[in-house]
């Protein structure tokens, strides 16, 4: 079932004097682990943005072309009514976190949607747990570290109990041990709750391994989508400048040098150490 | 060139920071410095120019103790880069952005004009002279906020966490921007979680924990270290992740650069092949 | 870490700071009423010694003390403008009278002052802006609140690390005549109101994302329920207003006043 459906997009912010989203047409299933890359610029963030209709109802300019979203067109939706369907996670997770407590926050969807105590308590509960951070549901925003705020930034779409969450950039501001600890969270959403996923991300070393389906950006267009492992071993990949993981590229060397390790691309290092275990001991 | 001998830093809230740390840096030295928040990291490298003075123990640049001169004379000798640019950008065009600092430092008009033209060539952001450093994108004021501390030409560059928010291109242009620095004898500081950078970049690493410097050696012997880096919530360098899992192999674990990983596969497999 | 800790709030559990602050805030303008009423030494004596207590359990002492030494100066500055005032206008006589009643205007200042300072030494933020929002105030002055609460330690470190980042661009704050000290601080407030500008664009992202107005009727996850030791200090209020208004306006000759034992 296509849960997002983008046909012929193109987008120009107000006062812009060319397209951000550039003729883009995407069509993403349910249940899906998408992974969105490209420099910064090419217009990965415009493009999530426009799932729940942020582009163009709060940032207004042109938009050309049709988004259709869990069967909403966003053009005739506010964006208040597509949060129900579509979670947002942002890059900077200090600034999504409005309540004086970790609780209040994950409600805080969940209030002005007007839902029942009860039902809200039960929610909010269940996002806390998912996301591993139940123990600090009575904190402050200060008193969390980067990783557990975007913990609760996610805690806090999830209690909405979207069929999708898009995350741009989330841990662009994280070290990588706290950034790997998010990426697991998202990947357990989507493989238990069958949330489906658009991630946006520079770091593939940490993601590459989750998607079955990665799109490559560059210059507003999508320039390359499919399986990640084709991607990633593809040329076009590296001349865009997108951060190919190391396994993968060493992968590319030992080929080149004339050393076929396995005849799959390689996404991951544990991957790539496990395909060499097996070709070297034997 | 800075000395710093057994410094101990304790914030208003009594909490101790640093807890007697000392450290020289010579003129040329490229170090990194890594340790998870909390660290003491920030609080270390703002000693260097001023912005901090020891509660006790002394930090002399130029055999100049900190505590017996401004921010700003330190300052020219060891400048600073701080994280988010949007926290220092003001001026109207890029150019006055840059000129900022060495007006304040007193540069008279023709040295002015030229170190910012050079500034502006150097990060390749002649093209925006004129316009406002608010117009551009995260990575162009990056390099705008890079320029107006390059400008006045300090010995010492400190960066902090230089590749937060960076795509591949912008690391690996930051990347050859500090080996250029390098090859003109500038010694460049940079606190960074980025251990994939710091493997790259293959620097001096100090590693920091509870206020106290707890490692300090070349790269290669650090980020291989898993206890260390475990203890410091920091993860291996992905190359070295491979080579940890391949362990039973017989191949060496000390292995950060993807070149180095190359070689010794290809030499292990041509070993299997002449067996 | 730093030293905006002092703007960043703590929860504490004291069972002054359990009550509820809506039945906190009456008990304060019964205070301030009272205060009002009396004029002599005697009663507003007892109104101050009455919030010890409060003090006490709620473990403020501290804070509280320090509050007042703030109020010091204006309370210094009330008692000798009445001394003054009263000096000048009985022909430059001064009674024993006139220095209590001044004493006792002194008294009320320091009676309000106190009973704000207990107040908001003992209610967290977060639980005011609850009470706010189950109050008949519209919720969006509430979310202000509570949103002006969580950020302004943000912005202030935010600041600290501005004037850091000119301080090394050589930047000096505090150099040069009036006028160019005022200028020195461009570089310091600019970025700050353009940092706020975005942060603000990024909230209302995130509040738009998170069905921001997507009902009139709200809902709250927490519910402030009456507990016993509201009911307590509702009594203990109601009684402070009708012994109060008996004494003022039944008994007003039965204050003593402690000038007349002289």
């Amino acid at each position: 079932m296509t849960i997002i459906k983008i046909s012929d997009l193109v987008y120009t912010y107000p006062g812009g004097s060319k397209p951000s989203i550039d003729g883009v047409s995407l069509k993403i299933e349910k249940g899906e682990f998408v992974l969105i890359t490209g420099p910064s610029g090419c217009g990965k963030t415009s493009l999530c943005r426009t799932f729940n209709g942020l582009v163009p109802h709060f940032y207004q300019g042109e938009l050309k072309g049709q988004v259709i979203v869990a069967g909403q067109d966003i053009t005739s939706k506010q964006t208040s009514d597509m949060a129900k369907h579509v979670g947002l996670v942002f890059q900077n997770p200090e600034n999504q976190l409005f309540a004086l407590s970790v609780e209040k926050d994950v409600a805080f969807g969940l209030e002005n949607l007007g839902m029942s105590r009860e039902e809200m308590r039960k929610r909010v509960d269940w996002a806390l747990n998912l996301t591993g951070i139940y123990d600090l549901r009575e904190r402050s925003p200060h008193e969390v570290s980067g990783g557990q705020q975007q913990r609760v930034a996610i805690a806090s779409v999830l209690a909405m109990q979207p069929e999708i969450i898009v995350l741009d950039e989330p841990t662009s501001f994280l070290d990588p041990l706290s950034a790997e600890r998010i990426f697991e969270v998202i990947y357990k959403l989507n493989q238990e709750q069958n949330i489906t996923v658009v991630l946006v991300e520079h770091r593939l070393d940490l993601t590459a391994k989750y998607t079955n389906h990665l799109v490559v950006m560059n210059k507003g267009k999508i320039c390359l989508e499919g399986n990640p492992r084709d991607i990633l071993y593809s040329e076009e990949t590296s001349r865009i400048g997108v951060g190919i993981p190391k396994a993968t590229l060493l992968y590319k060397k030992l080929k080149t040098a004339g050393f076929e390790v396995n005849k799959q691309t390689p996404l991951s290092s544990d991957e790539l150490a496990d395909q060499l275990m097996e070709t070297l001991s034997k | 060139m800075i000395i710093i001998e057994d410094i101990h830093y304790s914030y208003a809230s009594n909490i101790e920071a640093l807890k007697g740390v000392s450290l020289t840096i010579k003129d040329g030295d490229f170090i990194a410095i890594m340790g998870q928040n909390g660290a003491g990291k920030t609080t270390f490298i703002k000693h260097f120019n001023g912005l901090l003075k020891p509660s006790s123990g002394t930090v002399r640049v130029n055999g100049v103790e900190t505590t017996k001169t401004s921010v700003a004379a330190l300052a020219k000798n060891v400048g600073f880069v701080f994280q988010n640019p949007d926290n220092q950008l003001f001026s109207e065009t890029v150019e006055d952005e840059i000129a900022f600092a060495l007006k304040n430092f007193g540069f008279d008009k023709e040295t002015i004009e030229k170190r910012v033209t050079w500034a502006l060539d150097f990060l390749s952001l002649t093209q925006y002279r004129k316009t406002s450093p608010f117009l551009l994108s995260g990575g162009e004021r990056k390099r705008v906020a890079l320029a107006s501390v390059l400008a006045w030409d300090p010995e010492t560059l400190v960066l902090d966490e230089p590749t937060i928010g960076q795509d591949h291109e912008q690391k690996e242009k930051l990347r050859q921007f500090i080996t250029q620095l390098q090859t003109k004898n500038k010694t460049v500081v940079m606190v960074t979680h980025d251990v994939e950078f710091v493997a790259e970049c293959n620097p001096r690493v100090i590693l920091m924990r509870g206020g106290k410097i707890v490692a300090d050696g070349i790269a290669k012997d650090i980020l291989t270290n898993s206890k260390l880096l475990e203890e410091s919530s920091i993860v291996l360098p992905q190359i070295t992740q491979i080579f940890t899992k391949l362990s039973p192999l017989g191949l060496p674990t000390d292995i950060i650069d993807i070149n180095e990983a190359e070689l010794t596969i290809l030499s292990k497999v041509k070993e299997r092949q002449t067996q | 870490m730093s030293v905006f800790d002092g703007l960043k709030f703590r929860k504490v559990f004291s069972p002054i700071h359990n009550l509820d602050p809506r039945i906190k805030f009456i008990y304060v303008i019964a205070i301030f009423i009272s205060a009002i009423l009396f004029s002599q030494i005697l009663p507003l004596a007892i109104l101050f010694l009455m919030q010890l207590p409060f003090v006490f359990l709620a473990r403020v002492q501290k804070q509280w003390v320090r509050s007042l030494r703030g109020a010091a100066f204006l309370a210094g500055f009330i008692f000798i403008v009445n001394i003054l005032t009263t000096y000048f206008y009985n022909d430059f006589n001064l009674t024993a009278l006139n220095v209590e009643s001044a004493l006792a205007m002194t008294m009320r200042f320091v009676v309000l002052v106190e009973s704000f300072s207990v107040f908001f030494l003992t209610t967290s933020p977060d639980y005011l802006g609850l009470a706010l929002e189950q109050s008949r105030v519209p919720y969006e002055f509430a979310f202000a609140f509570t949103t002006a609460v969580r950020f302004v330690p943000v912005l202030a470190e935010e600041a600290q690390t501005i004037m850091d980042a000119q301080k090394a661009r050589g930047l000096e704050l505090e150099k040069g005549s009036l006028l160019k000290r005022i200028r020195n601080y461009i570089p310091i407030l600019i970025p700050l109101i353009v940092s706020a500008i975005r942060r603000s664009l990024e909230l209302a992202e995130a509040m738009e994302s998170r069905a921001w107005g997507a009902t009139k009727k709200r809902t709250n996850l927490y519910l402030l329920k009456l507990h016993k030791g509201d009911y307590i200090l509702l009594g203990i209020t109601a009684l402070i207003l009708i012994v109060t208004i008996y004494v003022r306006f039944f008994l007003p000759e039965a204050i003593p006043l402690i000038s007349s034992f002289f």
